[in-house]
């Protein structure tokens, strides 16, 4: 699977374009190698694959939040310009990210208002947190009570609705779900999908949704891609790590 | 797999009284378990309430619900793991075995539980097994120290059980000198299960066994764990994963707002005619394979429970009969259950 076959209109960009991106951690042994993908504007692409096979680190490379060794990141047209806080604004907040783990994604000295409000916080636009969180806090079903506690009173689930508010606080034209829904039930699960899905139909963004979940991905995205037919570590490029981290007996494309 | 057998319609009897399976004695009877946590302000939250189940030897019973039911202290009340505020009620038992004394684990003091409980009579496998292992230490170390301190052994016999237990959970022994942070998720898992069954306990305790793991991984590792109930071992498995609980439980206990509101025998639940009660069948309903519609609304606060049924403001079916509290009768605690299509007869409504 690569970027080739998607042509979008001329005037329309793709919301991410990944060409030949390899990255990883250890020298030597990169989790990606030479991966293309693209997501079209108001697409909604699920990223198959198994733990171990690098799929939250290409996520984690269309967000900007991981640089990678090689290859190109383009969001809405626009190559990107740096990595993490050297990111330029418009391109760092192009991608709203909701990550598997609300616990360790969310700073435990907040509450969830300032939780939800924090982008808004780091980009200057502070006078627009009561407003925006307010009406995304409602979106995802946090009562004012709720928003006034910090993340160990609330439940894995309120917290991670949470998390979802502030990935889409900035409006992002592309949000990256990384295993989003892994920990919660399966009532949490669709109520998030419903919002994710509430909001990309008003505002037509695109989606990333990366997961191991088969059927959770079908249902939920125009089309399923897997991270193994996407240059993740392979007969080509097989290394030692990528082989360790695949549990042994585990078939290659999942269930 | 193991849903081959009866669908018999209005379902053998289920028992929210101890004593699951008539034949055989249970390993573990709950009673009327409820905790109870004091906190600041005078707040107090009602994380368990009045929970009965049994869970009988070769069984596997599946604790469900969403996250904040209570699922998870109800487990940590089985291990007498519960913080200082806590206040408990009703009984535990573990009955009788090999040699071992009945007890409430409830009321048994911590030295007990903590020399004669805990890997001995009752097996955890935790919810996250790289936390619950010792980042500093190699799995081999840990296993043998595991060892020695719950079957007494000595030197090559020593080294020789360790190989034998990491074997039973299907750990490979060539990474037994491995750390934790060097483990796959499975192989994490594996270790973390290969340390619960060390003491060979009657009873084990399966914590969210299977959270952050893939599919193929959950299904593997709850298969593996079903397996550890053919020589008379019990499973309790908590899980918020309703595929994982359809793929090896003999029984599902659902729990909502601190309460069981139905327990079933998983054929049935999964099957023909489904849940009987509206939270189960709306959290079955929540599945990407059926409507993949979420049930409206959030569970409510532990600390401020509603004074008839909990679930009744997301409920379809409630009506003003819902602002008492309903009973647990035959497995279910609901004034309007979903009647099975084919019964004949529509319960009586005031
Ligand atoms: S008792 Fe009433 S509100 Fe509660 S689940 Fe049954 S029908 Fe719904």
């Amino acid at each position: 699977m690569s970027a080739a076959g998607n042509t979008p209109g001329a005037c329309d960009p793709p919301a991410l374009r990944l060409s030949g991106i390899t990255a990883g951690y250890e020298r030597r042994s990169p989790v990606l190698r030479d991966v293309s993908l693209t997501v079209r504007k108001g697409e909604a692409v699920g990223l198959l694959g198994p733990s171990g096979c690098g799929k939250s680190t290409l996520a984690r490379v269309a967000a900007l939040l991981h640089r990678p060794w090689a290859g190109t990141v383009h969001l809405a047209g626009q190559p990107a310009r740096g990595w993490r806080y050297r990111a330029p604004r418009a391109q760092r907040t192009f991608a709203g990210v909701v990550f598997q783990q609300p616990r360790t994604a969310a700073d435990p000295r907040l509450t969830l208002h300032a939780l939800i409000a924090e982008p808004l916080r780091a980009t200057g636009r502070a006078v627009e947190a009561t407003d925006r969180v307010g009406r995304l806090a409602d979106a995802v079903g946090l009562g004012p009570e709720l928003l006034t506690r910090r993340p160990h009173e609330v439940s894995d689930g309120q917290l991670q609705r949470a998390c979802v508010a502030r990935a889409l606080v900035l409006d992002p034209g592309l949000l990256v779900c990384d295993e989003m829904t892994a920990m919660l039930d399966a009532s949490t699960t669709a109520a998030l999908v419903t919002v994710v899905e509430d909001y990309r139909a008003r505002t037509g963004a695109a989606l990333l949704a990366v997961g191991h979940d088969r059927t959770l991905l079908e249902r939920w995205c125009d089309r399923t891609v897997e991270a193994a037919g996407l240059g993740a570590p392979d007969e080509r490029s097989r290394t030692p790590r990528a082989r360790e981290t695949t549990p042994a007996g585990t078939p290659a494309s999942g269930t | 797999m193991n849903q081959a057998q009866t669908t018999t319609a209005p379902g053998p009897k289920t028992a929210t009284e101890p004593g699951p399976a008539p034949s055989a004695e249970p390993l573990l009877s709950v009673t009327g378990l409820t905790v109870r946590f004091r906190m600041r302000a005078g707040r107090q939250v009602a994380a368990v309430t009045d929970v009965s189940f049994g869970l009988a030897p070769g069984e596997c019973l599946a604790l469900v619900g969403e996250s904040g039911c209570g699922k998870s202290v109800l487990a940590s009340a089985l291990l007498g793991l519960l913080p200082g505020n806590a206040r408990t009620d009703g009984s535990a038992l573990l009955h009788a075995r090999g040699g071992q004394p009945r007890l409430d684990l409830l009321t048994a003091d911590e030295p007990t539980l903590a020399r004669t409980v805990r890997g001995r009579r009752v097996g955890l496998v935790p919810q996250s097994p790289a936390g619950h292992l010792t980042p500093v230490r190699t799995v081999r170390a840990q296993l043998t120290e595991t060892v020695r301190e719950l079957r007494g052994l000595r030197g090559p016999e020593l080294a020789a059980a360790t190989v034998a237990a990491a074997e039973r959970a299907a750990f490979p022994a060539d990474h037994l000198d491995r750390y934790p942070h060097e483990l796959s998720g499975g192989l994490a898992q594996r270790a973390a299960t290969a340390l619960a069954l060390v003491g060979d306990a009657p009873v084990l305790l399966a914590d969210e066994p299977t959270t952050g793991l893939d599919r193929a991984l959950v299904d593997r590792t709850v298969d593996e764990l079903r397996g550890h109930t053919a020589d008379g071992r019990g499973l309790l498995i908590i899980t918020h994963d309703l595929a994982a609980a359809e793929r090896i439980a003999d029984r599902v206990a659902v729990m909502y707002a601190g309460r069981l509101v139905e327990l079933a025998p998983a054929a049935r639940f999964f099957g023909t005619p489904g849940p009987r009660h509206p939270y189960a069948r709306g959290l079955l309903e929540a599945l990407p394979e059926r409507a993949f519609t979420p049930i409206p609304g959030m569970p409510p606060e532990l600390d401020a429970l509603p004074a008839g049924c909990a679930f009744a403001p997301r409920c379809p079916r409630a009506d003003e009969r819902c602002a008492t509290r309903p009973e647990p009768d035959d497995g279910l605690a609901c004034h309007h259950p979903l009647v099975p299509a084919g019964t004949a007869s529509e319960e009586t409504h005031a």
